[in-house]
């Protein structure tokens, strides 16, 4: 056939009017409206009940840990997050009328929280769970609205972001939402406890677990259908919280309440890196709660319910420690100048009741990286007390932290040694120097 | 065993198990006594020492780790006499009241100022937080790092000493 130019015009007109048609969905998709600015409501306004029951509730979410800088004011945001897209600032979530959500209504507030969208009509960054906070009931969102609204307010402005060209721009996020975000209210399930159940909803809602301990794909979504198989965070491994979790067979449900409520349990290790911080928060949580979560996690990992743990008896005390120091004899000495006034089986470590190195599942973990984490950063007390073990980075070069800790699996596990760890112990000291 | 190690400029032989803590063998083999034990755990920081320029707690160094690379001590720093910058500014501000932190102190101050002669308020809390003053003199101690970047600010500005 011919193209005529009453073909073209056609073609032209068709193409223009797809164009229009598209540019006007994603403007419908993209646009929000700005909710109506309202003068700060009176602390006394809220129900005092209601704000104790929003403090819990905010605890659960550890809305804190983000929402404040190192030695900041409390909630006022302005903490530095480090993404893979360039790095946010949290924002004031101080009763602040400029620079807080002072003048935001709870309907503002409960959008930004299950939307991710602002006061204002603009897109808010996924660094903010809102695809778990969609979860979450109303009645609970009116108590943290609550407990949020009855802080003291701060004046402090976030620093602009800092992120990779072109995803300042904030439509986008309309779109990053249209693939990730699913709305969904939380379904509670009939053949489970009631126990089981408040544990889902605090664990894919409030206090999502998933926004470390899911891979994320490309875009930054949590994955479908890989929930809880393990993630990453700020340079730390973040286990799988299912049966492929390497030491699923030692936890069950006592043993994880233990390890959420203290940061340490026996059997286990000492929350490392950012969990840390969820630990330190989740101590200040009722115990009904983070039995729930503990119990819904169990699950998880034992989803036929067989959760008594034998294997940990077993596993608990091993020491090869003449195997180990025939293989690494520069290591055996060096773990006994630097590490056995802690870490020894005789030594006051765990006299005291904290857990063996034969017990610490990062020693027996596939991937090293939270073992050379450990050594490279140590364990900082997340409050005022807590675990604590101090950073070697400086103190042992590539070389000899690999043997360490080559040593240390040989000697305290039954697992096979670590490849490349030399290459790896590198790879993460540069990463953390970024 | 005979282990040598390079102290202040200096090299040294010394008669030690390589788990030997770096302490021991500065305090006993060497009498390089600045370096205080404290904890023993790394934990409290009176055994601040540098190698290869970064502060380590001596107490969990063991000096078998050391072939090759440079340690130094407060008594690497200045003298009696003539004391350096930031020993200077810690006398200056009375920073110390029992002083037994105080060797821990100017080292892991001297650490970061010798990477970065203007920290802010922030880059200096997070720095000195591994090391404990139990007499409570923190604030006279950030107080003294601060005089010391103050300092070498200035003397960079007029090509001064130091």
């Amino acid at each position: 056939m011919k193209l005529s130019k009453r073909h073209l015009a056609i073609g032209a007109a068709f193409v223009s009017a797809m164009i229009v048609t598209g540019i006007g969905i994603a403007a419908w998709i993209v646009y929000e409206p700005a909710l109506p600015e309202i003068a700060r409501p009176s602390p006394s306004s809220f129900d005092r009940g209601l704000v104790a029951k929003g403090e819990q509730l905010a605890t659960v979410g550890d809305c804190i840990v983000c929402h404040t800088a190192p030695n900041g004011a409390p909630f006022a945001g302005a903490r530095a997050l480090p993404t893979p897209f360039g790095t946010l600032f949290s924002n004031n979530i101080t009763p602040d009328e400029k620079t807080g959500i002072g003048a935001w209504s709870l309907a503002a507030f409960s959008r930004a929280m299950r939307q991710g969208v602002g006061r204002d009509g603009s897109h808010l960054y996924p660094a903010l769970p809102y695809e778990h906070f969609t979860h979450v009931s109303d009645d609970d969102l009116k108590a943290i609205y609550a407990f949020l609204m009855t802080r003291q307010p701060v004046s402090q402005q976030a620093p602009e972001n800092q992120l990779l060209p072109g995803l300042g721009f904030r439509p986008l996020l309309a779109g990053w939402k249209l693939l990730f975000l699913r709305q969904t209210a939380f379904e509670p399930q009939a053949n489970e406890s009631a126990e089981w159940n408040r544990g889902k909803y605090l664990v894919d809602g409030l206090a999502h677990c998933g926004g470390c301990h899911t891979p994320r794909n490309l875009g930054g979504g949590e994955e479908k259908g890989r929930e809880f198989a393990g993630g990453v965070a700020e340079g730390w491994n973040a286990p799988a919280l299912d049966t492929t979790n390497p030491s699923a067979a030692t936890w069950n449900a006592d043993s994880l309440f233990a390890y959420l409520k203290t940061g340490s349990n026996r059997e286990h290790s000492a929350a490392g890196g950012p969990m840390g911080p969820v630990a330190e928060g989740l101590s200040r949580l009722n115990d009904a709660d983070v039995r729930a979560i503990a119990v819904y996690v169990a699950s998880r990992m034992h989803p036929s319910r067989d959760g008594a743990p034998a294997a940990v008896a077993a596993e608990a005390g091993i020491d090869n420690r003449s195997a180990a120091a025939a293989a690494h004899p520069e290591a055996d000495l060096l773990f006994e100048g630097a590490c056995s006034g802690c870490h020894a089986p005789s030594a006051p470590m765990n006299v005291n009741g904290r857990p063996l190195l034969s017990s610490t599942s990062d020693l027996k973990a596939d991937d090293p990286r939270n073992a050379v984490q450990t050594l490279l950063r140590g364990i900082e007390p997340p409050g005022e007390k807590g675990p604590y073990m101090p950073s070697f980075s400086n103190t042992v070069t590539d070389r000899q932290l690999a043997e360490l800790l080559a040593y240390a699996r040989a000697r305290f596990t039954n697992k096979p040694a670590w490849p490349d760890l030399e290459a790896a112990v590198g790879d993460i000291r540069k990463e953390n120097a970024e | 065993m005979t282990i040598s190690i390079s102290v202040n400029g200096e090299g040294h032989e010394v008669e030690a198990d390589p788990d030997t803590p770096l302490l021991y063998v500065l305090r006993d083999d060497l009498e390089l006594n600045g370096a205080k034990y404290g904890c023993g755990l790394g934990q409290c920081g009176a055994c601040t020492v540098h190698v290869d320029g970064m502060p380590v707690f001596s107490c969990l160094t063991p000096v078998g780790l050391l072939e090759g690379r440079k340690v130094r001590t407060i008594e690497g720093l200045g003298t009696a006499e003539k004391p350096n910058v930031v020993q200077k500014a810690f006398q200056d501000e009375q920073a110390a009241q029992c002083g037994y932190c105080i060797a821990g102190m100017i080292m892991r101050a001297q650490a970061l100022l010798d990477r970065n002669p203007s920290p802010t308020e922030e880059q200096i809390r997070v720095h000195m937080q591994p090391n404990l003053c139990r007499c409570g003199t923190h604030a006279r101690i950030l107080r003294a790092v601060h005089r010391a970047s103050l300092e070498l600010s200035l003397a960079s500005v007029t090509g001064g000493a130091q």
